[in-house]
């Protein structure tokens, strides 16, 4: 390969521009500069070529050279990803503090993976199998939770002519050589893969098993299924970064990758600091060895975000390979649409909605459709599996925008965000009116099968309850409370119940931050047959404001508090209050 | 002969707050430019774009005067920096960082980029240190902690600098004498304005320990797009260098952001949204991210950042996108302040998101999480029955809801209002918290833990 060489002709913020470069392709990286900052070429036009630079761009000049490595911007995948926090083009973050302290200095040359580090190969494939892309030839544990399998990359087959020993290997020690009909393969713990390109899988299948995250909102009334998507948009301050955090914390996803695109650097930080605290409430392990971290802060450049949200989606795409369900959420899709809004500006392209690119709809939809619950490559019948979250972040919390409107059109699940709800501290500030899932049907079974077979019943019966009341609100809105029948007063207080105390759930509380499911169905069925129970005094002629003075509905009230351990027992003690409680009142009425 | 040397006087167009020369040689990106205008006096420019051997510049200082014929320009050969060293405390600069008090220059250790650096994430250390401003809604409800941006969204007209000063004047870790110090960095407003708060530190004997960063009402509007990064790199300087806390006041950002669309609309670009440019978020992330706190480190920013919302419109773009980068906002209230009732800061839209961290047990106390949460929700609960009561009267409520419809009135009389230089005490604070939750019957706090109700309720009544 001759080496393409050009210089500097123009520089405009994040983006340049470099003469003498023909012979190289699009999305090329290439090294700008003195300082060799990364760079992607993003429009070639005779040869010059117009390059987004990942670093700070200050101080460069025209005439300084840009040189192409002639290879598509990668990432590397291996042992060592998790518990790894990566810049956007997969940088890792605590290498570069080592080079440079505290704060990040452009130039930094460092490689994803630890070299040094020897991880224990464990073969599963022996000489001369014969091998095809996404077979397993061995494995490694790379932490506590994750069982990393070594695997063929996807377009490789052919007979193992050799395969290592059981023992300790370096990442650059080759593992194995396959005799391929393109010649001789020797493979290594490592594979590079392009970003941009979505890793092969033979057929994609519809999702049936929930995510099953703890969220009570969530789980119940808006599931996602693992392989699906979900957008969660929302203006500042409603939630979106707290309920990732949740999603990331308490999903039983078996690997987590969480992308940090464009927002703040303390709430990296949190991550970072959080996950190595906390333990998985399945496992009892740190969450933090199940868990891939990206950070491109809103301080870092720009460019960079466009790239952090592929990597992200590769290295999700390299452990569903493995046959995983794996999770991962964008924080935010926003700040990557401005970043292409950003640089397309730049590029003096044709203007969409509000300045948006005209391929801001298609680039979002190829990111989404990344995400399912796939048929691997490979001999073995396996499976796995990423769902997608991406946060949106409208201007002025308005859905209507470009951002949140291409979303909605791609993702299975919409979680809106509510600032009316945030502002009086409803958390989840999920507006149960306007969010949907079009999981609800496909995960049904699995409610069934594995916590019981009411679930559906009882979310479609809180469902009519909310929306019933939220009819009723307008009513009293215009005539008083008063005004209304003591049999809707009570439908009201029977919804007020489910609303303050199942939709809410603090990401705080030690105890209600995770609901197991079986949890959830409890709780439901006690609230609704509370509301049954008022409603029914209520027709028989019990005053509302006996019902409204019920002492058990504080202990109702608290059902989210009671410790996931011993839910059973202190459940059964509050029916059991409650029934005597509306007996009494049922009783006295008939005297 | 060093391109610095170099006076170019191939000056091809000014326009707007823009000027283009041309022929020009080894210009960087971002670089210093020394402008000479025709009668000798000189301005500082920055290099916005380069073209082969075209530069475009921003004129910091205006570009009234200048023209195509005897203006010339000089680059520096560097990008813009400013001169660091303990004896920056207690002085007075402008818009382009030269003294604007009596005292001679500063003789730098060190010169800094103005641009900084982003802090690298696992570098920082979770801000969680409470600090104490003695007005009840920012302690009781929105915590402020150390190393925290948090700014205040008003409107014209509205008291924000008194809360500022207030809280400048005020604020203090509890428990704690520590180096300390205050950075003030004024860009486009008034001479009275910044007197106030100059008055504000005097009173506090916090003078000398202030650095003011002033661009004025008057003062050329560019330059205050890089007022704040001199601030900043000051800060910086302070915090982690010589390990001071250093509180940063910010004032006003709006017309930090109109001189930001000035420059965006000179160069043509597609603007955004109400003409603001399109990476006005990434623009103001990197003045609002800059403050902090680094693992081993003493020191800290902390960042009160004002702004005011045009047609108090909070979700126009400036307050929009700083509610996006900032870690909360106080938001005052045009209504509040016509009942007279000072600080008029509207609790419902406002939020600490670093409050959670920094309370509780051994930080402020235990009760301090729960008692914050039912307040919000029962002075929402309460300003919605207000709603109600316009239309429907007040004989239509419940005896329940006319409780938590007496409670919002009473939330504002007594926790709300304070004076201006009352300073409460975080005991205070909750101990009001107490004495208004105690007027709702004691099954509406299902917020509170039940073991914090006997102890900070039921055992006062008896
Ligand atoms: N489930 C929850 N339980 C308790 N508090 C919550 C919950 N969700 C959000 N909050 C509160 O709301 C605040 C804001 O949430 P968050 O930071 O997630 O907002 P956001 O939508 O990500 O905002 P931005 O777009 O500005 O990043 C949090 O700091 C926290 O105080
Ligand atoms: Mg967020």
């Amino acid at each position: 390969m001759s080496e393409i060489k050009g210089k500097i002709i123009r520089i405009s913020g994040p983006v340049i521009e470099a003469n003498n470069m023909r012979g190289s392709k699009m999305y090329d990286v290439v090294r700008v500069g003195d300082e060799n900052l990364i760079g992607e070429i993003i429009r070639l036009n005779e040869d010059v070529a117009t390059i987004q630079v990942y670093e700070d761009t200050n101080g460069l000049k025209p005439g300084e050279q840009v040189l192409s490595t002639q290879e598509q911007l990668s990432v590397e995948l291996g042992p060592g990803l998790i518990a790894n926090i990566y810049d956007g083009i997969q940088r890792p973050l605590p290498a570069i503090r080592q080079q440079t302290g505290d704060f990040i200095s452009r130039g930094v040359q460092t490689l994803p993976l630890d070299r040094k580090k020897k991880w224990r190969f464990t073969p599963q494939a022996k000489k001369d199998d014969h091998v095809t892309g996404g077979d397993v030839l061995g494995t490694v544990q790379e932490s506590s939770l994750i069982l990393h399998k070594i695997l063929v990359p996807p377009e490789v087959n052919g007979t193992l002519r050799s395969i290592v020993k059981q023992g300790e290997y370096t990442v650059d020690e080759t593992i194995a050589e396959i005799d391929t009909p393109a010649g001789l393969k020797t493979l290594t713990m490592v594979q590079r893969w392009p970003v941009r390109k979505a890793r092969p899988v033979i057929i994609k299948y519809d999702p049936s098993v929930p995510l099953i995250t703890g969220q009570r909102v969530i789980d119940t009334f808006f599931p996602i299924a693992k392989g699906g998507t979900a957008a969660i948009p929302g203006g500042f301050g409603t939630g979106k970064t707290v309920m990732l955090h949740q999603l990331a914390k308490w999903s039983d996803a078996t690997v987590v990758v969480y992308v940090g695109c464009g927002e703040r650097g303390n709430e990296m930080t949190d991550v970072l600091q959080e996950f190595s605290k906390l333990r998985d409430p399945k496992t009892g392990e740190l969450l933090i060895n199940r868990t891939v971290l990206i950070a491109n802060t809103s301080n870092m450049p720009v460019a960079a975000r466009d790239a952090s949200v592929y990597t992200g989606i590769t290295i999700a795409e390299y452990y569903r390979d493995m046959g995983y369900d794996v999770a991962l959420m964008a924080d935010s899709t926003s700040r990557w649409a401005e970043a292409m809004r950003e640089i397309s500006g730049r590029l003096e392209e044709m203007p969409g909605e509000e300045g948006y690119p005209a391929y801001l709809a298609s680039r979002l939809a190829a990111f989404y459709e990344r995400a399912g619950r796939a048929k691997l490559l490979g001999s073995q019948e396996t499976e796995g599996s990423i769902s997608v979250m991406g946060a949106v972040s409208p201007p002025g919390g308005d859905f209507s925008e470009p951002v949140a409107q291409n979303t909605l059109r791609i993702t299975k699940v919409f979680w809106a965000l509510d600032a009316d709800l945030a502002d009086r501290r409803h958390f989840p500030s999920i507006n149960w009116l306007k969010s949907y899932s079009l999981y609800l049907e496909h995960v049904n079974g699995w409610w069934e099968q594995h916590v019981g077979t009411d679930w559906f019943k009882q979310l479609t019966k809180a469902m009519a309850l909310l929306q019933k009341e939220s009819e009723l609100q307008e009513i009293v809105k215009l005539v008083g409370p008063d005004a209304l029948p003591v049999r809707e007063r009570a439908l009201l207080e029977g919804a007020r119940m489910i609303r303050e105390n199942y939709l809410q759930q603090s990401a705080f509380h030690d105890v209600d931050t995770y609901c197991p499911g079986k949890k959830q169905t409890e709780m439901l069925r006690l609230m609704l047959k509370f509301s049954d129970r008022i409603l029914e005094a209520a027709s028989k002629n019990v005053l509302i404001d006996d019902i409204i003075a019920m002492k058990s509905r504080e202990s109702l009230a608290r059902l989210g508090k009671v410790p996931n351990e011993e839910f059973e027992k202190t459940f059964q003690k509050v029916e059991h209050e409650f029934e005597h409680e509306i007996d009494t009142l049922l009783k006295r009425r008939e005297l | 002969m060093k391109n610095k040397d170099i006076e170019y006087t191939t000056v091809s167009a000014v326009e707007g707050p823009l000027m283009i020369v041309d022929g020009v040689a080894d210009v960087a990106y971002n670089e210093v430019v020394k402008i000479r205008t025709p009668n000798g006096e000189v301005r500082t420019g920055q290099v916005l774009e380069v073209f082969e051997h075209r530069a475009v510049i921003q004129v910091f200082e205006g570009t009234r005067g200048l023209d195509t014929k005897h203006t010339s320009a000089r680059f520096i050969g560097e990008t813009m920096k400013l001169g660091v060293s303990k004896d920056i405390v207690g002085r007075i600069f402008d818009g382009t960082g030269q003294p604007l008090d009596d005292s001679p220059p500063i003789i730098a250790k060190e010169r800094r980029d103005i641009n900084g650096e982003p802090i690298n994430p696992c570098a920082r250390e979770y801000p969680r240190e409470f600090i104490q401003t003695g007005i009840s809604t920012i302690d009781g409800l929105n915590t402020l902690v150390r190393g925290q941006k948090l700014p205040i969204f008003s409107g014209s007209g509205l008291p924000h600098n008194e809360v500022a000063s207030q809280i400048a004047r005020q604020a203090k870790v509890l428990g704690k004498e520590e180096e300390f110090a205050v950075v003030f960095c004024a860009m486009g407003i008034t001479n009275e304005e910044a007197n106030l708060f100059r008055k504000g530190f005097e009173q506090s004997g916090a003078l000398e320990r202030t650095v003011m960063f002033l661009n004025l009402a008057d003062d050329p509007t560019i330059e205050r797009i890089i007022l704040p990064r001199l601030a900043l790199t000051c800060a910086e300087y302070l915090a982690f260098d010589l390990d001071m806390h250093v509180l940063v006041i910010l004032t006003n950002m709006t017309n930090y952001a109109e001189a930001l669309r000035e420059i965006a609309a000179a160069r043509e670009e597609v603007p955004g949204r109400r003409g603001y440019p399109g990476y006005m978020y990434t623009d103001l992330a990197s003045i609002y991210e800059r403050a902090g706190r680094i693992q081993g480190k003493k020191g800290s920013i902390t960042q009160i950042p004002m702004l005011t919302m045009p047609d108090d419109d909070i979700t126009h773009p400036i307050p929009d996108l700083t509610g996006y980068i900032t870690e909360g906002q106080i938001v005052l209230d045009r209504a509040l302040n016509k009942k007279n009732i000072y600080p008029p800061i509207a609790v419902l839209p406002c939020l600490s998101r670093l409050m959670n961290q920094g309370i509780g047990k051994d930080r402020t106390r235990e009760d301090h999480y729960d008692v914050a949460n039912q307040l919000y929700a029962a002075y929402a609960e309460g300003c919605d029955l207000r709603d109600l009561v316009a239309i429907v009267g007040e004989d239509a409520l419940s005896e329940r809801d006319k409780k938590f419809l007496h409670f919002a009135d009473l939330f504002e009389q007594r926790f709300v209002s304070q004076g201006s230089f009352e300073d409460r005490s975080i005991e205070q604070t909750l101990t009001i918290s107490w004495e208004l939750l105690a007027q709702l019957p004691d099954a509406e706090l299902k917020k509170i833990n039940v073991e914090y109700i006997k102890k900070y309720l039921l055992n006062k009544k008896d």
